[in-house]
């Protein structure tokens, strides 16, 4: 739909003499009857466009409706007027979330604070764990073992949040010697990593230990899953760069060092810029699932306070408000997260 | 030529494979000793003798649980919710997705920022919440008491099992398709007869990626579905484990077998299916998280 001036006149090489460009008087009339172009396309194009309608109709009914609902974080107090009446009203939400000094607010920054603490400690030993699982997975020469090595690595993977947690909880479970203990709390207990009464009491019902026990749960059921997307690029290393390396006298350590790394920072930085862009989306349902009101001081985060004011409470509008202050920073660290990839690379996130 | 193995080479396999075989073990322990411990017996489990195999073997617990009309039950709401959500799901991806992969799709960029912002921003749990209380008033009054259903069109949209498929769409040669329009094929067969045909993988791995968030959803389910005949697997084992580890609800258990035994017969029932079926899905599900990179 671009105007182009030059385009107006051209010269007639029969006649010698300017005349008005046909296309141009086309290109004219598109514009002035746009929407009709529109409407014209859309019809004759009908089905193309029908085949687009359910799969609109089913994000805007369930991802951008809630989005209306988000309003009702903006009123004065919790009245039971419908979203649409009381429209916007301020923001003393916000304000009490943020500066309201009573035990909602300081349970907000706690579940703030837990939120980003449970994420990062994610990044310092989640992270890596993949990535030397693939550079093990490398040394293994024979496709059987490498095979049988991947399977067992990946089978948690395929268990589900419900019954990952259900597993965690049975082998940390409180109690006594001779009432079903855990088995990795006795182990522990019995190497004295923890002592025996922290056991007994059950180590969920412990707030030292949970982001312990959600790190280790995580790297248990998602390392060797992860360690997939690593161990593509480290296959696709020719093997005549090891084989220069070898002659230039490279040792193995020389070797992972100069050939392997550089091969796979691409990916490593793809993949760490990612998890820094999903810094604060955490999942909720594997908190929710383990944790108790004897953790809450380190293990309750932002989308479960929602929860429990929320859902299974009656502060509607003040837990909207927490959770969305919590995505909106989330959306501009992914959007961040995003701009950094394309500029790093040709690869776009999403 | 063999080349001779140089120490440091030789240090660092010893070490790869121990540190792998520690770690492969440590993931194949818990599901080992569920197993022994739902078939051992009461004494053995509470006084946690079992190390790695059962003693005083019974298959009462398993027993109990497969008497239990309510596992059968939550196992075949499962099953319902799995179909139709994938059924559902890749059904009305498949067609958005073919109509995006057109570049003569008009305001292509305006839909595919819709679907990305998703990606990007969710309005959380309350807004959401409050937004399936208001579908489910309206499904009653038109008298759709069936739960299920709304859990099965309300759950489980992702933008980018859609962006995938859009991708794979993107990847079918335009000739192809030009000479089945040619022949005089309409937009339906198009997709139906060149376009499917030609993404089997993707549209397998995208099946298979909606299947599972639905076999595992939980959080939603036990928020929506309120009659307890309707509960899938997931929430009716949440439900037993918060039954029986609650020590005063277990105090006059005086069975053969320990109560634990329940619960990790229970999580063994609800394993074992995947491991019959993972051979057949795992290279579908090692493919996709090689599609890291998407294009815009």
């Amino acid at each position: 739909m671009k105007n182009k001036a030059a385009d107006f006149l051209i010269l007639d090489k029969e006649t010698g003499k300017y005349r008005e460009n046909p296309e141009q008087l086309v290109r004219d009339d598109v514009e002035k009857h746009y929407w009709r172009h529109v409407g014209l396309t859309i019809l004759k194009d009908w089905r193309l466009y029908l085949m687009l309608v359910p799969m609109i109709l089913v994000f805007l009914f369930w991802r951008y409706f809630p989005m209306y609902e988000l309003l009702g974080s903006f009123k004065v107090s919790d009245d039971v007027k419908p979203v649409a009446e009381q429209f916007f009203s301020g923001f003393s939400y916000f304000k009490r979330l943020l500066v309201g000094g009573d035990s909602m607010s300081t349970e907000f920054w706690r579940a703030m604070r837990n939120t980003f603490l449970l994420s990062f400690y994610g990044l310092c030993f989640g992270f890596p764990m993949p990535i030397i699982l693939a550079l093990f997975f490398n040394e293994v020469r024979s496709n059987a073992a490498r095979s049988v090595y991947q399977v067992l690595t990946y089978l948690p993977k395929f268990m589900s949040t419900v019954v990952m947690t259900s597993l965690v909880t049975m082998l940390v479970k409180q109690g006594s010697i001779t009432s079903g203990m855990g088995i990795v709390s006795q182990a522990l207990a019995g190497i004295g990593l923890v002592s025996q009464e922290t056991a007994n009491a059950g180590l969920l019902n412990n707030p030292q230990f949970f982001r312990a026990i959600y790190q280790i749960s995580g790297i248990w059921e998602g390392a060797g899953y992860d360690s997939i997307v690593f161990f593509a690029a480290i296959i696709a290393i020719s093997p005549t760069s090891y084989e220069a390396a070898q002659i230039d006298g490279a040792n193995k350590w020389a070797q992972m060092r100069y050939v392997v790394l550089p091969s796979i920072l691409s990916t490593i930085v793809i993949m760490l810029i990612t998890r820094i862009g999903s810094l604060l989306n955490i999942g909720y349902e594997k908190v929710l699932l383990l944790y108790n009101p004897n953790t809450y001081v380190t293990a309750d985060v932002v989308s479960t306070f929602a929860q429990r004011y929320g859902l299974a409470g009656a502060a509607k509008g003040i837990a909207s408000a927490a959770e969305m202050m919590n995505n909106v920073i989330g959306m501009l660290l992914v959007i961040g997260a995003n701009t950094i990839a394309r500029k790093a690379s040709d690869v776009s996130l999403y | 030529m063999k080349r001779k193995l140089e120490i440091s080479e030789l240090i660092f396999k010893i070490i790869s494979y121990t540190l792998l075989t520690i770690f492969a073990l440590a993931c194949l322990y818990p599901f080992v000793y569920a197993v022994s411990a739902a078939v051992s017996g009461r004494s053995a489990v509470e006084y946690g003798t079992i190390i790695l195999f059962p003693k005083d073997v019974q298959f009462d617990a398993f027993k109990r649980m497969f008497s239990d009309n309510m596992f059968w039950n939550s196992y075949s709401n499962t099953l319902f919710l799995t179909l139709y959500g994938t059924i559902w799901a890749l059904g009305y991806s498949i067609l958005g997705a073919y109509a995006l992969s057109k570049k003569r799709l008009l305001f292509r960029k305006f839909f595919n920022f819709f679907l990305v912002f998703t990606m990007w921003f969710s309005a959380g749990l309350v807004p959401q919440y409050l937004n399936y209380l208001q579908t489910k008033a309206v499904f009653n009054s038109v008298g759709i008491m069936d739960d299920k259903w709304l859990v099965v069109i309300a759950m489980g949209m992702a933008a980018m099992n859609i962006i995938l498929l859009r991708n794979a769409f993107e990847g079918v040669p335009s000739e192809i398709e030009e000479a089945a329009i040619v022949d005089g094929a309409t937009e339906m067969q198009v997709l139906s007869q060149v376009y499917l045909p030609m993404s089997k993988s993707t549209i397998a791995t995208v099946a298979l990626f909606f299947a599972i968030s639905r076999w595992n959803g939980y959080f939603w389910a036990r928020q929506m579905i309120s009659n307890s005949n309707e509960h899938p697997l997931q929430v009716f084992i949440r439900l037993k484990l918060e039954q029986y580890t609650d020590p005063e609800a277990m105090a006059g258990w005086n069975e053969i077998y320990a109560s634990d035994s329940v619960i990790y017969a229970l999580i063994v029932c609800s394993i074992v299916p995947i491991l019959i079926i993972y051979p057949f899905i795992q290279k579908y599900f090692a493919k996709g998280t090689n599609v890291g990179g998407v294009k815009e």
